[in-house]
C-alpha cells in the first residue's frame, strides 16, 4: 500500500536485520506453574521471524498460558512462575531482571475481546507511543495514521479520530487494538483468539490484516478455529495438557499430522 | 496415520465417511465382476458373460456420480482435514479410476463378441495369462480399498510390472500373426486392443494403489512406478 509505505516511520531495525527463516523467539525447556499446578511442561519451540505461528489445542492445554509467558503477563499475578528460557534475540524474557515496559514495547498483545480505552480513537493509538517515545505533534500524527492504515482502519475512521472509540463496531474496535499494538512498532504481536467475538466478515478482515502484517512483524496467534489456523498460519503448534505435542508447517499439520493426538484433535475425534 | 481411528465426536460425520467407504467398496466389487465377465467372454467365448460386463457399465457410471456428489458434499459441509481429507479426496480419485477400468472391461467384452464371429487360428493362452494377472491385481486392489490396507496396496503397485511384460509379449505375438497372414489383421487388431485395455486396467489399479497408500499413510508409495518392457520401445526398434 503506497500510503502506508510513505507514512511508515522508518524500518523496524531488529526485524529488518533478520533473515526470513531465522528464529525470532526461541523457547527452550520452558516450564510454567500456577502455584503448584504445572501448566506448561518442557516446551521447546522456535518462532520464526516474520511468520505466523498458530497455537491450537483444547481448552486448558497451555496455549494461552504460553502467550502470557511471552510478554510476561503472568508477572501481574502472584504465585505464577516460569522456568527455562524464552530468548528474544540474546535476551531471556523470563529472567527476573527484565525491563517489562521495554519488553512490552517489543512484544505487543491483542486479546479475545476488543479492549479500547475510554478515550478517542486517536488517543487509543497514541497511548502506547506517548509512553515509550517523545514525539513531536506532527510525528505522532504520522504514527497514528501509519498504525491505523496498517491496521486497515484508517479509511473508516480518518474523519472521526477525536470521537470516542466505543462508537466503533466490534471488528473495528479489534482493528483499533491491533493499530494500538503496532503503533509502538513491536517486533512480535501476540493475538489471543482475536476473532472469537467477531462476525465472519470482520474475522476475514483481521485474517487479511494478519497476512499483511507478517511482512514486518512476527505473529503468534492462539485460536480455537482450526480453519483460521489453516488459513493464517505458516506454522501450527498443537498443545495438549501443557505439552507441545507437534509443531510443523500448517500444510503438513492439516494434511498429514505425525502424532495421533494431533490427528484426533484436528479431525474432531478428541474424546 | 495408519491404524484404527477413534470415532468422531459428531456421529453423523462418522456415518457419512463410512457411507463413502461403502459406496467405493460397492463400486470396486461391481468393477471386479465386470472385469471377470469380460475375461470369461474373451477366453471362453462366453456371450452371456460379455453381455453382463456391458450391462453393468451404466451402474458403475451412476456409482461414480453418486460418490462424486457425496464427496463434494462432505468437503463443503464437513471441511475434513488430515486423514479424513485424504480419504475423501482419495475416494474421488479412486472412483474415477474404477470407472475407467469398468469402461475398459465393457470394451473388452464388446470386442469378444466381434471376435467370436471370426476364425482364430492361434492360441489365446498369453491373453488368458494376462487377464488372470489383471483380475488378480484388481481383486487385491479392491480388497485393499475395502480393508484400508496400505501394505496390500504396495503389493499391487509392484505386481503391475509383470502385466506390462506380458503385454509386450502379446504385442510381439500379434504382430507376428499379422505378418504371417494378412487375414489375421482384423482379429489380431481386436486382440491387441483387448490386451491394451487389460494393460490399462492394470495401470488404473496401480493408480488406485498409489492413491490408497497416500490416503492411509500420508506418504507417497514411491518415487517412480515400476514398469515392465514397453511396447512403445519395441515399436521404435521395428520401425
Amino acid at each position: 500500500m503506497a500510503v502506508s509505505e510513505r507514512l511508515r516511520p522508518g524500518p523496524i531495525p531488529a526485524a529488518a536485520a533478520k533473515a526470513d527463516a531465522q528464529s525470532r523467539i526461541s523457547i527452550r525447556g520452558l516450564n510454567f506453574y500456577y502455584g503448584s499446578n504445572q501448566a506448561l511442561k518442557q516446551i521447546n519451540l522456535e518462532i520464526p521471524d516474520r511468520q505466523v505461528v498458530a497455537m491450537i489445542g483444547p481448552s486448558g492445554c497451555g496455549k494461552s498460558t504460553l502467550l502470557r509467558v511471552i510478554n510476561r503477563m503472568y508477572d501481574l499475578y502472584p504465585g505464577q512462575r516460569a522456568e527455562g528460557e524464552v530468548m528474544l534475540d540474546e535476551v531471556n524474557i523470563v529472567a527476573p531482571d527484565i525491563d517489562l515496559n521495554q519488553l512490552r514495547g517489543r512484544i505487543g498483545m491483542v486479546f479475545q475481546k476488543p479492549t479500547p480505552f475510554q478515550m478517542s480513537i486517536y488517543d487509543n493509538v497514541a497511548f502506547g507511543v506517548r509512553l515509550h517515545e517523545k514525539l513531536s505533534r506532527a510525528a505522532l500524527d504520522e504514527r497514528v495514521q501509519w498504525s491505523l492504515t496498517r491496521a486497515a482502519l484508517w479509511d473508516e475512521v480518518k474523519d472521526r479520530l477525536r470521537t470516542t472509540a466505543s462508537g466503533l463496531s466490534g471488528g473495528q474496535q479489534q482493528r483499533l487494538c491491533i493499530a494500538r499494538s503496532i503503533a509502538v512498532r513491536p517486533e512480535v504481536i501476540l493475538l489471543d483468539e482475536p476473532t472469537s467475538a467477531l462476525d465472519p466478515i470482520s474475522t476475514l478482515k483481521i485474517e487479511e490484516l494478519i497476512d499483511e502484517l507478517k511482512r514486518d512483524f512476527t505473529i503468534v496467534i492462539v485460536t480455537h478455529n482450526m480453519q483460521q489456523a489453516a488459513r493464517c498460519a505458516d506454522r501450527v503448534a498443537f498443545f495438549y495438557l501443557g505439552e507441545l505435542i507437534e509443531v510443523g508447517a500448517a500444510e503438513r499439520i492439516f494434511t498429514n499430522p505425525v502424532k495421533r493426538q494431533t490427528q484426533e484433535y484436528i479431525t474432531g475425534r478428541f474424546g | 496415520m495408519a491404524g484404527p481411528q477413534v470415532e468422531h465426536i459428531v456421529k453423523s460425520y462418522d456415518q457419512e465417511l463410512s457411507r463413502l467407504r461403502g459406496l467405493i467398496t460397492q463400486m470396486g466389487g461391481l468393477v471386479e465382476s465386470q472385469a471377470a465377465n469380460a475375461t470369461r467372454a474373451v477366453i471362453e467365448h462366453d456371450v452371456q458373460a460379455a453381455t453382463f460386463a456391458v450391462q453393468d457399465d451404466p451402474q458403475v457410471d451412476a456409482l461414480e456420480r453418486e460418490i462424486e456428489q457425496f464427496a463434494i458434499r462432505l468437503l463443503a459441509l464437513r471441511q475434513p482435514v488430515a486423514a479424513d481429507l485424504r480419504l475423501v479426496v482419495a475416494t474421488l480419485k479412486i472412483s474415477g479410476d474404477l470407472e475407467r477400468i469398468g469402461d475398459y472391461a465393457a470394451n473388452v467384452a464388446k470386442r469378444s463378441l466381434v471376435l467370436n464371429d471370426m476364425a482364430q487360428p492361434y492360441t489365446l493362452s498369453g491373453l488368458g495369462h494376462m487377464a488372470r494377472l489383471v483380475q488378480e491385481i484388481l481383486k487385491n486392489t479392491v480388497d485393499a480399498v475395502g480393508d484400508n490396507d496400505a501394505s496390500r496396496a504396495q503389493d499391487v503397485w509392484h505386481a503391475d510390472r509383470e502385466i506390462d511384460d506380458v503385454y509386450t509379449g502379446i504385442f510381439r505375438e500379434q504382430i507376428t500373426y499379422m505378418m504371417e497372414d494378412p487375414r489375421n489383421i482384423t482379429p489380431c487388431t481386436h486382440l491387441l486392443f483387448i490386451a491394451k485395455n487389460l494393460e490399462r486396467m492394470g495401470d488404473h489399479a496401480t493408480n488406485i494403489a498409489e492413491t490408497l497408500h497416500y490416503a492411509i499413510t500420508g506418504e507417497a508409495i514411491g518415487d517412480e512406478r515400476p514398469r515392465g518392457e514397453s511396447s512403445v520401445a519395441l515399436n521404435r526398434r521395428t520401425d
